[in-house]
């Protein structure tokens, strides 16, 4: 697996992340279909996730949280807006209280993934990130910063266990 | 990391100097070339104070520095700073690249191939 291209669109505030895997499409699906799958990867080491609805249905809700290492849960949504079995699917993906509340003032963003398949039984994924507004996108790079840190930080740790 | 090298107040400074059309149109013309506060409130359409202010934003931004050469008060780009803007921005892939290569993990454990 790599990532193979990222594109960054100032004028329409998307980010385009396509990357290939050796696993087939219905295999790398299962990434997102499966929740218990869907969490091992969605958040950073340090920042566990548990998907506690997950229903990848137009119309359906996924909600989630993160565990930070003091305890610090972070709580996040998805709105199913499209889904093309084994294909696409399309969600507005935001933030909620620890009740589940959407919260307001933390952004939304429009994620769409497609999958293609590769010629070789491998699979071409594309995930575009759609922001609303620049300030949103700029919310959300100062976050994501901090979540490519503790990316980082984690590997350190892990880098230094095996030493 | 250079990132390392800024505060929390930094991120915030920098993305607010940056989330204004206007004053990323300034920084972009004195990136190319150093200009007086004069001459660049010629190219907007609003008043020299206006322009005062958003140079004082991305001054406090540390992406501009001013100096005052006679009667004039020149503006230049502070590239330095630029660069870690942009290297900021390069940060929110991280997050992704980072997701990518976890499920490029999880793959390879259901498929028993040792990593």
């Amino acid at each position: 697996m790599t990532v193979t291209a990222v594109a960054r669109d100032h004028s329409a505030l998307t980010l385009t992340v396509d990357a290939t895997f050796d696993a087939a499409p219905a295999r790398v699906w299962l990434l997102w279909a499966d929740p218990r799958q869907l969490e091992r990867w969605w958040g950073p080491p340090v920042y566990p996730a548990t998907f506690v609805e997950h229903q990848l249905v137009v119309g359906g809700r996924c909600t989630y949280f993160m565990t930070g290492p003091e305890g610090d849960q972070h709580h996040g949504w998805w709105e199913v807006e499209s889904v093309d079995p084994g294909r696409s699917f399309e969600v507005r993906d935001g933030f909620a209280d620890g009740e589940g509340n959407v919260n307001p003032d933390l952004p939304v963003t429009r994620m769409r993934v497609e999958l293609s398949d590769r010629g070789d039984g491998g699979t071409k994924v594309r995930i575009v990130s759609t922001f609303a507004t620049l300030e949103q996108l700029e919310q959300l790079v100062a976050m994501g910063m901090e979540e490519g840190l503790q990316v980082a930080m984690g590997q350190m740790d892990a880098v230094l266990a095996d030493a | 990391m250079v990132v390392d090298e800024l505060s929390a107040g930094d991120v915030d400074r920098i993305f607010h100097a940056l989330a204004d059309a206007t004053r990323r149109d300034i920084l972009r013309q004195v990136m190319i070339t150093e200009s007086s506060v004069s001459a660049l409130a010629r190219h907007y359409p609003v008043s020299l104070t206006a322009v005062q202010k958003h140079v004082a934003v991305l001054e406090e931004a540390g992406l501009v520095s001013k100096e005052r050469r006679g009667r004039e008060l020149r503006v230049r780009a502070e590239i330095t700073a630029v660069r870690r803007a942009m290297q900021l921005l390069e940060q929110y892939e991280a997050v992704w690249r980072g997701r990518v290569d976890r499920m490029s993990a999880v793959l390879d454990e259901h498929e028993g191939v040792p990593r």
